[in-house]
């Protein structure tokens, strides 16, 4: 196969896995925020105590997430074709990779809410806040650095998980290492979409990070990554901004 | 006496029968048990206790961060606790309430993610305050706490004391008549210390603030306090201002404020504690005494110092002789308007005090 007859079907079907990430990866957001938020909410000794409401949802989140992405997608047809009117393409390979994004990216945001300090809390209480004064002026802005890499990471596993999506149907750069790669031995093809994954994804983890770092640097010295650059001798605390 | 002019007979904040009881695990732990505080309009109000004492506890109470399991909190004539609803959520009286009490923090909870005007606008931002008069107001408040070059500078770029003004800036956006301090100073050097704790006997003065604060730190409640409470175990044990304290024969407090110590080189001698406060703390009544009488006295120790600017302290003398002996030198002294303690040889010193002295 030559590079004339790959470029079109590349350049197809990278835009394919782009759209179906991008998509699936603002549904998770949009919907694993809050679910991430209300995990740490409702817990015990949480501003919306709701023990009830806070093991429901755990353990919703758990069943998604237990179960193995190429399980999830065909358990979840009937409800693509509901949605969507169909089960091929990429329109609804959207729809499993979003349900099964929202509790992944859920169990992150509540790890990294978890993290924000209680007595901001408090001090926000103690103005006169309620609950959704605090989610927004406390727990979202200050948890921002940590949410910005969790959704990077979001984003990284749905790169993969879009990968499986593509041998039932949906298109995408897996769909085609698969078909040509693999069915048809065409094993240039495959190291291409190698390549390409590889440089989409360091190119994407090199976005997060340094989103998450710049909104450090400007919030100072607590955080995950200026801890671990403690562990270097050379940086000193006043040398971020 | 100018020093107390900002403080008048009307109640702030009250508290009665104050209990909270914390259950867990099928524990339970009593932090307050029946707490009566009173704490007038425009005095600096000390609590003083050790860790587990319950200081936080009742601080977190009076704005209700802490419901209280029994007992009321009034702040500024509004019953609080009658505010606050059934459920565990705060109501929307009970927020408003709250908007007009200050809150200080031992750890400043600053938001990171926000600039120190921005910080300070965070109160009036809650109070729906527009854009530029919560700009004028920050920018007021943090020229007040001198920080006004600070405005544009994030928390992590400020040291502890500088924090801790913009903690104060931020308590005050919303006009409180109240300033709650939760070991505002604990976190900082001493120096640093005694600036904060200036900066905040300005603000009362100036303002007319009432300010209650907890501290584990005597020399807070020395520094700055017009009245002092001390608390044990979930109790208040002893309160009032702290010339009365001092003026209180067996006040542990007022022998923690104004610790002496020394022992009688003999056991032909006698010990007397003179505590000295108001009129009588300007007249040289132990000359007069070693005068008067023809004896010898030798001071053994000595803590004087200004309470809420009128010099007031204690000073431990020994007098030749047994304390037959000594009758009429110890009459002249009470004469004087001083209080006097007699201080048996074995006696020890009181529990505060050593733990002072660790």
């Amino acid at each position: 196969m030559t590079w004339s007859e790959m470029q079109p079907l590349l350049s197809q079907e990278c835009w394919n896995t782009l759209y179906m990430v991008g998509w699936s990866t603002l549904i998770a957001i949009v919907g694993g925020l809050p679910l991430g938020l209300l995990l740490v909410l409702t817990d015990r000794e949480g501003l919306l105590q709701n023990v009830v409401a806070n093991k429901v949802i755990g353990q919703v989140v758990n069943v998604v997430r237990s179960m193995p992405f190429i399980i999830l997608m065909v358990a979840l047809m009937s409800f693509t074709r509901w949605i969507t009117g169909t089960t091929l393409g990429r329109e609804a390979a959207i729809v499993p990779l979003a349900i099964g994004a929202i509790p992944f990216f859920a169990r992150l945001v509540e790890t990294a809410v978890r993290e924000v300090d209680g007595g901001l809390v408090e001090a926000v209480q103690s103005m006169g806040g309620n609950t959704w004064t605090i989610v927004r002026k406390v727990l979202v802005p200050e948890s921002l650095p940590s949410l910005i890499s969790s959704a990077t990471t979001t984003v990284v596993a749905l790169i993969g998980y879009s990968a499986m999506a593509g041998t039932v149907g949906a298109g995408g750069l897996g769909d085609l290492a698969i078909r040509y790669g693999y069915l048809r031995f065409e094993s240039e093809m495959m190291w291409i979409i190698v390549a390409i994954l590889a440089v989409v994804i360091s190119a994407i983890q090199f976005a997060g990070d340094y989103a998450a770092r710049s909104l450090h640097s400007r919030g100072g010295r607590s955080g995950p990554a200026p801890r671990l650059r403690l562990l270097k001798p050379a940086a000193a605390p006043g040398e971020t901004g | 006496m100018p020093a107390h002019s900002t403080v008048t007979e009307t109640p702030v904040i009250t508290t009665s029968g104050l209990t909270k009881v914390y259950r867990s695990r099928g524990r339970e732990v009593t932090a307050l048990d029946g707490v009566d505080l009173h704490v007038r309009e425009g005095e600096v109000y000390g609590v003083i206790g050790q860790s587990g004492a319950g200081k936080s506890s009742l601080i977190r109470c009076v704005n209700l961060l802490e419901r209280p399991t029994a007992g009321t909190v009034t702040v500024a004539g509004q019953d609080l606790t009658a505010l606050a609803g059934r459920g565990p959520r705060a109501s929307k009286e009970l927020r408003r309430a709250r908007s007009r009490i200050g809150m200080v923090f031992q750890h400043f909870n600053l938001l990171s993610s926000r600039t120190v005007q921005d910080n300070v606008e965070l109160p009036l931002e809650i109070l729906g305050k527009s854009g530029k008069e919560r700009s004028r107001k920050a920018l007021e408040l943090l020229d007040l706490v001198g920080l006004a070059d600070k405005a544009g500078a994030y928390p992590a770029q400020l040291s502890g004391g500088q924090k801790q003004r913009v903690g104060i800036a931020r308590a005050l956006a919303g006009d409180p008549k109240v300033l709650l301090s939760d070991e505002a100073t604990s976190a900082l050097d001493p120096e640093t210390t005694r600036s904060i704790l200036q900066l905040l006997r300005d603000l009362n003065r100036q303002l007319g603030l009432t300010v209650l604060l907890i501290t584990h730190e005597m020399d807070v409640v020395k520094s700055v306090c017009d009245s002092a409470a001390l608390m044990e175990n979930g109790r208040i044990v002893e309160s009032g201002t702290v010339t009365d304290l001092l003026a209180t024969p067996g006040s542990e407090l007022a022998t923690a404020l104004f610790p002496v110590t020394g022992e009688a080189a003999g056991a032909d001698r006698t010990v007397v504690d003179v505590t000295f406060h108001g009129e009588s703390a300007t007249q040289p009544v132990i000359s007069q005494l070693a005068r008067t009488y023809n004896v010898d006295v030798s001071i053994l120790g000595a803590a004087i110092d200004t309470v809420g600017g009128l010099q007031v302290g204690r000073m431990r003398i020994e007098l030749p002789g047994r304390f037959e002996d000594n009758v009429v030198p110890i009459g002249f002294l009470r004469e004087q308007g001083l209080q006097i303690d007699v201080v048996d040889n074995r006696a020890q010193a009181p529990a505060l005090l050593k733990e002072d002295a660790k």
